[in-house]
């Protein structure tokens, strides 16, 4: 029997704020335990949330990039329940009126394009964090408490873990170049929550749901989902029924592992947070949201292989983060080669990134230094040998290319008037080497270039050196 | 010292000639409070250590060095706020209300907090986790609640003034009881930051006082804009004094006829009619008006604020602060035995109608057709006031009660709020002012006004005191 797929995907990201959605804490990564946190985020008696509108120009934002309808009044609900990491019982989250419905993304896989429906996108406030000691206590930190998440549900339009696997990376591609999120999963500001269900060819209603949460990389997705199609197939081959279920994929085995399985919907008792006012989201708010929306990792593919004429493997090193090609367009607008600049960029400078475990924020390189060390490799002011010196002085201590190359002399010895004689005195002092280029051998020039290089401290411009060796020699 | 005799402008007077120092009120306040909430229980916390703020300016706040009572349900930084709950009843906030961020720049003394129902919960103060608190008209009677506490202090001439809160009537029942000046301001006049809440999308501050411009004195000092409550109104306060005093000739009067059906107390009647007579004596043009809705406020406020503070109340959970249960096997019995333990039976009562009206079969059956109905309701008084700048009536459809007569039957003592609870449901602002006597307990007229209007109300209700002179009474249970 054949069975067809049906696959969902429920993301959230955590937004880019500088401070939480209903409160004035700070949001960052890593910080001491409950130091991130006010009388709001612990529900204390008599407190009241106030909404961080920049949660809304995020959103929107990716709303746009997606295609999808924003709502033009928006409110939040309360998600009802109790949890030790979830301070007031409840969760301000958008149930009614979510930020935006219908959108869509484009994927490719096996060189067959997809359109998959994005239902909804809303914003919900993160709860916090329980961790439980070996004493027999649980503790809970709050930093997480109150952190802007938007969550992007799909349709149930994916059909088999391939698709699933482009699903994400393109919306994580898509969310990562809007700026609102890092999308780092690893640090949890992307988390994947999924769902498959199979079903017979032919039969229309959906099989039994099967869900699986807080899967930790695309592959571990792919992974899952693939051994529930199986399993969910032997399962129903052997006369058996799916159970509505959640369960977690193990590492280790490759399986999929049952946590618990679901009686039916829990009931949070879902009703309009009475706490805050509805906002309105004006098309002229939208519009010169617009305005400043970065362009898309698309467009950008686009522009590096059609305008600058860069390799298609180069333009997707390039976009593999939005850092890096925000990195590679200020430099190439600082006036470098479009070329030289990928090249640099792919090579030199991720390899730099990689050996020190560091990202293109945490180094003194910019743009602008970096465009002018290139400036100095084309207009032929210093070898490309040079230019490697130059480079991890610059990457090092962020020191201006042009000066540094001044200050220690670097700057390549083009003036014929100089390196005449000095073409002449080595082919005097090397007959030998004269003799053989005579008998045709052209590893002598190769010689020779070696001994004024010497002398010059690489300095010499090796395109002059050449034409100057050969007249010399043309001449014996 | 006693304050029957007294309001802020009597004391601030004595206060800036200096022959009373402020310190000297403060202490005699706590004092008198001491000996006479003996009888009465309007208190939870008195301060004895009353701070008065330094350097008062007299001339500049009105209210700097007056004794100002906190209903316990306002968060004091460092001073017990309990909600007359077990569930909070040693809980010290760490920060102040918006309101009381104001009166201290105002530089008001505090000198303690006053007994309410369990988290505003109830129409006599009977359900409070630190017992009844008595009517100084008669002792045995409920002083009207949930602000019963704030009322009696103010009743009893403990204070000139007090904050109360008012989710269906909370200011104005108790103070129609205890005859004294309540006002529920315009929703989203005042804010709410530091309020316990009980119902978020009705729960509202306001000021209890002897005389209307007492209170407008406070209302000027804690009303306007606050970047803590989204739900707040923008829009400039008036200085609300300047209605005191006003002429009410051309005052249009809606009197709806459901507000004087035969489900009120003859007595009621009869005074209230007097009351609007004397209105009209004096220029003020009467129109009967309807408000068929009435009806239904009852039960569609018990939906919506049992909804709202099922939610509110999810809160106490004994994970962070306040009451946790001992003896407890796991996450589940930590919840449900806390609450158990910590909360009163009219709290859990509420918290089951709401869960029950919220839950999932429920919701469009319940809670939307509350909130449908709401939405008429605020419709029909956008069409009396298009006509009429106050509505009155009574404030209550009886005197108040024999203590322990109605708190066996919650559907009896929901119904007391009838006439009270629709300002709650269209946010408008609602007052009530002494109107007289029935059987020797005080009744009052109520005065409701459209959103942000609350002048038109100090207005009305300045003319009536002045007419009645209901303040000179002294309450016959404070004769000794």
């Amino acid at each position: 029997m054949n069975f067809k797929s049906t696959i969902g995907f429920e993301v959230h990201f955590e937004l880019k704020t500088k401070s939480k959605i209903f409160s004035p804490s700070p949001v960052s990564y890593g910080a001491k335990q409950n130091t991130e946190t006010n009388v709001i985020d612990w529900a204390m008696p008599g407190v009241l949330p106030y909404v961080n509108k920049d949660v809304y120009r995020l959103g929107i934002m990716v709303a746009l990039a997606t295609h999808a309808h924003i709502t033009p009044v928006t409110h939040f609900d309360r998600k009802n329940y109790y949890y030790p990491d979830s301070p007031k019982a409840y969760q301000i989250t958008q149930f009614f009126e979510p930020l935006a419905r219908d959108g869509y993304i484009e994927i490719e896989v096996h060189g067959k394009k997809k359109r998959i429906g994005i239902h909804e996108m809303h914003i919900e406030e993160d709860a916090g964090k329980n961790t439980h000691g070996t004493n027999g206590f649980s503790y809970v930190d709050l930093n997480r408490q109150g952190v802007p998440l938007l969550e992007v549900v799909s349709e149930p339009e994916i059909s088999d873990p391939d698709e699933g696997y482009a699903y994400l990376e393109k919306l994580r591609k898509i969310v990562q170049f809007t700026g609102a999120s890092d999308v780092k999963m690893e640090e949890g500001s992307m988390r994947v929550d999924t769902n498959i269900s199979i079903r017979p060819a032919g039969q229309k209603e959906l099989g039994t749901k099967v869900e699986m949460k807080n899967l930790n990389s695309f592959e571990h997705v792919r992974k899952s989902l693939a051994y529930e199609e199986k399993r969910q197939a032997q399962v129903l081959l052997s006369g058996g029924r799916v159970q509505l279920s959640t369960r977690r994929f193990d590492e280790a085995t490759g399986k999929t592992v049952l946590e618990r399985v679901k009686e039916g919907d829990a009931d949070y008792r879902y009703f309009p947070e009475p706490d805050l006012a509805p906002d309105r989201i004006s098309q002229e708010w939208i519009d010169e949201i617009a305005q400043t929306l970065p362009k898309s990792a698309q467009d950008r593919y686009d522009d590096y292989v059609n305008k600058y004429g860069l390799k298609p493997y180069d333009a997707n090193v390039l976009l593999q983060t939005k850092e890096s090609s925000d990195f590679f367009d200020e430099t190439v607008a600082a006036g470098a080669d479009p070329q030289l600049a990928a090249n640099w960029m792919n090579t030199q400078v991720n390899g730099y990134l990689n050996d020190n475990r560091v990202s293109l924020a945490d180094i003194k390189l910019t743009p602008a230094n970096l465009a002018a060390m290139i400036k100095l490799i084309k207009d032929g002011t210093i070898s490309s040998k040079i230019a490697k010196k130059v480079f991890a002085e610059t990457i090092e201590h962020g020191t201006d290319p042009k000066k540094f190359v001044e200050d220690q002399g670097m700057v390549q010895l083009s003036d014929t008037s100089v390196l005449a004689p000095m073409v002449k005195e080595v082919v005097d002092n090397n007959p030998q080497s004269v003799e053989d280029f005579k008998n045709g051998k052209d590893r002598a020039i190769g010689y020779l270039v070696g001994q004024i290089m010497k002398q010059t401290r690489g300095k010499a411009n090796p395109k002059v050196i050449n034409q100057l060796l050969n007249q010399e020699l043309q001449k014996r | 010292m006693n304050y029957l005799n007294e309001d802020i402008d009597s004391l601030n007077q004595k206060l800036a000639q200096g022959t009373l120092s402020a310190d000297k009120l403060a202490q005699d306040t706590v004092a008198n409070i001491k000996q006479t909430d003996k009888k009465l229980n309007a208190w939870i916390t008195v301060q004895e250590d009353a701070k008065v703020s330094e350097e008062l300016n007299f001339s500049h706040n009105k209210l700097a060095g007056i004794p100002i009572a906190i209903k316990d349900n306002i968060m004091t930084d460092g001073v017990k706020t309990t909600a007359a709950s077990h569930i909070l009843d040693n809980y010290l906030p760490v920060y102040d209300a918006t309101v009381i961020e104001r009166l201290k720049k105002a530089q008001a003394t505090f000198v303690g907090k006053t007994n309410l129902d369990e988290f505003a919960m109830g129409s006599s103060t009977e359900h409070s986790y630190f017992g009844v608190t008595h009517n100084p008209w008669n002792l045995d009677k409920v002083p009207g609640g949930s602000s019963g506490g704030s009322a009696v202090a103010v009743a009893s001439g403990q204070v000139v003034a007090a904050l109360g809160s008012d989710t269906g009537g909370s200011i104005r029942q108790p103070a129609a009881f205890n005859g004294i000046f309540g006002i529920k301001p315009t929703y989203g006049r005042v804010s709410r930051w530091g309020l316990i809440a009980f119902a978020s999308s009705l729960d509202q501050i306001g000021v209890m006082s002897k005389r209307a411009k007492t209170s407008a004195q406070v209302l000027n000092v804690i009303a306007g804009s606050d970047d803590h409550d989204s739900t707040l109104s923008t829009r400039d306060v008036p200085d609300f004094t300047q209605f005191i005093g006003q002429d009410i000739k051309g005052l249009r009067v809606g009197v709806p006829k459901e507000y004087l059906s035969d489900a009120v107390d003859a007595g009621i009647r009869t005074v209230v009619e007097e009351q609007i007579a004397a209105l009209e004596a004096a220029g003020a043009i009467i129109n009967e008006v309807s408000l068929p809705l009435t009806k239904y406020v009852v039960p569609d406020y018990y939906i919506i604020a049992s909804s709202e503070a099922s939610s509110n109340l999810q809160r106490y959970d004994g994970i962070r602060y306040g009451y946790r249960a001992d003896d407890t096997k796991n996450l589940l019995d930590v919840y449900v035995k806390s609450r158990s333990e910590g909360f009163g039976e009219e709290v859990k009562r509420r918290i089951m109608l709401g869960s029950f009206a919220l839950s999932a079969g429920s919701y469009d059956r319940f809670f939307r057709q509350a909130a449908k109905v709401r939405t008429l309701i605020c419709q029909e008084f956008d069409d009396i006031f298009a006509q009429n700048d106050v509505v009155v009536g009574p404030t209550t459809t009886t005197p108040a009660f024999d203590i322990g007569s109605e708190i066996s039957d919650p559907i009896k003592m929901y119904n007391n709020d009838i006439l009270t609870i629709s300002a709650n449901l269209a946010g408008i602002p609602a007052a009530s002012v002494p109107a007289g006597l029935v059987d020797g307990m005080p009744i009052g007229l109520q005065i409701m006004a459209n959103r942000f209007d609350e002048g038109s109300i100090f207005k009305t209700a300045d003319f009536i005191e002045r007419t009645n002179k209901f303040y000179e009474k002294k309450p016959a249970g404070m004769e000794d």
